[in-house]
């Protein structure tokens, strides 16, 4: 039913969202681990209390979680085009991705260190441990579970905004889907890079439980 | 009677008029007001008292955990508010600590838990696990050193606890309700642990509790906190055998029902500090005076061997007899005092 054509623009779209996704998760948590980390250290039962910090960062990253992606998509096009020189395709959808998805990391983030037993954190307190040592040692361990199922939560979060980048001709399986399914009534292509959009969703899921299980240790 | 072989005398920890405030939503809680104590090197010193009495917020001011509000801890010498942070870390290496919930690192081994102060400490890997090989020993689940934390039970979770607390070589271990989540085999367990520890290795101890049995098993003084106060200090024999304070006798008395029931009839508590046991005199003195009596209440315990706790008597109706027999009692070295209303 599909010429070659077809099968090596879903393939290069199919490779387009995953390379968009993977980068911009990256890069989110390159931004949001540590803004997470802050959050939860800063905060009035942290280790280390800095309420104004806290409220700060918290702020931040209220308001820009607040802006619905698709307005932030479009706002973001000159800042997009500044740095990546163009405002389509995927290298540029990684620009608004990464902007969206750090501080939606950040929370992830600190939900799951929040997690973490408040007892535990006070033993190695008693032992003597710096807070930095709190947080590599203790925190970022104990976590680590959870920030894996953090982590499924984020790249499939991304995996959804980046399709959405196909309004703005952002490359990718979203922006087949939109130049054919939604312009050119070709219902088919639509269907097929929606099943994909799934399966890869389905793939990341299990990967991402399979990990979190295999590295709990809570559980005997 | 009172007095303590075990302890050289030495304050290992001194604290001075220390009162500690949280803030609260609804105004301040005050956790605890003037405290004043010291905890001598060697000991094994219980601190007891009800919940929400001010205990772990005292035993967290003793590794500065919690900065008092007013007055000061010494340990050692060392006055803790006087630390730059660095010192404090330092200090703290040598002041261990195990909590009623374990508080072990779910993600790592046993021994990888053991190793974890000496990590922060900055010891070498292979020093680490050998140390940690030779805690699990002293501790006795050598065997359980590759398992993970979930796999224990809740007293083997506590030995891990105390490894690892030994790890630094500390001189003191404060234990915050260490044995209140063991049923009481495995406390007794626990606790003839501790003792050894103390006995072996010569670390100080503090013991924090709300039950009179763990301080009558291993202290051998013990304070009794009382809403944010100190109501009492001692040796656990003379707080226990002669309680002076309402807050000691309703710790050391659980069960008194002395408020109770009104009625005109005599009735004698009988107090055994472990000179005497149970039953000879109290068979001894019916024979002699071929009055039964009747045990009204009993509560007796064993230390060290030695005969500890209460009875309560009713006393023949007889005033004659009765004086008598408590003459008799107190001429057997027992303290024997006349409860009313018991009936
Ligand atoms: N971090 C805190 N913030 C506010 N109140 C606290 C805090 N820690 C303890 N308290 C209060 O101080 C009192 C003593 O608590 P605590 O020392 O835990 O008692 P205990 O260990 O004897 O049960 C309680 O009224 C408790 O609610
Ligand atoms: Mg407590």
């Amino acid at each position: 039913m599909f010429d070659m054509e077809i099968f090596r623009m879903i393939g290069s779209g199919l490779l387009e969202t995953l390379y968009m996704v993977l980068v911009s998760t990256a890069m989110a948590y390159v931004l949001g681990l540590p803004l997470g980390i802050a959050l939860v250290i800063t905060d009035k039962d942290g280790i280390r209390p800095m309420p104004f910090v806290n409220r700060f960062i918290g702020i931040v990253v209220n308001v820009l979680r607040s802006v619905p992606f698709l307005i932030l998509l479009i706002t973001v096009l000159p800042i997009t085009k500044k740095i990546v020189g163009t405002t389509i395709g995927p290298n540029a959808t990684v620009v608004p991705l990464v902007i969206a998805s750090a501080p939606f990391v950040a929370r992830v983030v600190e939900s799951s260190l929040k997690e973490v037993d408040k007892g535990v954190i006070e033993a190695a307190q008693s032992m003597g441990a710096s807070p930095w040592k709190i947080v590599y040692k203790v925190i970022l361990p104990e976590a680590r579970p959870s920030l894996i199922v953090g982590g499924t939560i984020a790249v499939t979060t991304i995996l959804g905004y980046s399709a959405m980048a196909g309004i703005v001709a952002g490359g990718g399986l979203g922006d087949i889907a939109i130049r054919y399914g939604f312009y050119r009534y070709q219902t088919n292509i639509m269907l097929v890079t929606v099943a994909l959009l799934i399966l890869i969703v389905q793939i990341l899921q299990e990967i991402g439980m399979k990990l979190a299980n295999i590295g709990d240790r809570r559980n005997g | 009677m009172g007095s303590d072989t075990m302890s050289s005398g030495n304050p290992i920890i001194r604290i001075e008029g220390l009162s500690k405030t949280f803030q609260g939503v609804s105004g301040d809680i005050s956790a605890l007001e003037d405290i004043s104590l010291e905890i001598r090197e060697g000991e094994i010193f219980g601190i007891i008292g009800m919940s929400g009495a001010g205990k772990s917020t005292l035993v967290r001011c003793m590794n500065f955990l919690e900065k008092p509000t007013k007055g000061k801890v010494w340990f050692n010498g060392r006055d803790l508010s006087q630390l730059t942070k660095k010192e404090l870390y330092q200090i703290r290496r040598s002041i261990g600590m195990i909590f009623q919930q374990f508080n072990l690192l779910m993600q790592r081994t046993v021994a990888g838990n053991v190793c974890f102060p000496l990590e922060i400490a900055g010891v070498d890997k292979k020093a680490a696990a050998k140390r940690a090989e030779e805690l699990l020993t002293l501790v006795g689940i050598s065997d359980r050193a590759d398992s993970y934390p979930s796999q224990l039970s809740g007293g083997q979770r506590q030995r891990v606890a105390i490894a690892r607390a030994l790890a630094t070589n500390p001189r003191v271990l404060l234990c915050d309700e260490a044995t209140s989540a063991l049923d009481p085999s495995t406390t007794r367990g626990v606790l003839t642990l501790l003792r050894d520890i103390n006995r072996r290795l010569g670390i100080t101890i503090v013991v924090i509790t709300h039950q009179m049995k763990v301080i009558e098993e291993i202290c051998s003084r013990v304070a009794i906190l009382d809403s944010s106060h100190i109501a009492e200090v001692g040796s656990v024999e003379d707080i226990f055998t002669r309680p002076k304070t309402s807050a000691a006798r309703r710790l050391v008395f659980p069960e008194d029902p002395s408020m109770g029931k009104l009625s005109g009839t005599r009735c004698c508590r009988i107090v055994f500090n472990g000179n005497s046991a149970l039953e000879p005199v109290i068979a001894e003195m019916v024979l002699e005076f071929r009055q039964v009596v009747n045990i009204l209440f009993a509560d007796m315990k064993n230390i060290d061997g030695k005969a500890f706790g209460h009875i309560v008597i009713q006393l023949p109706d007889s005033g004659m007899v009765a004086d008598r027999m408590m003459e008799y009692v107190r001429s057997k070295g027992l303290t024997a005092e006349e409860v009313e209303g018991y009936v």
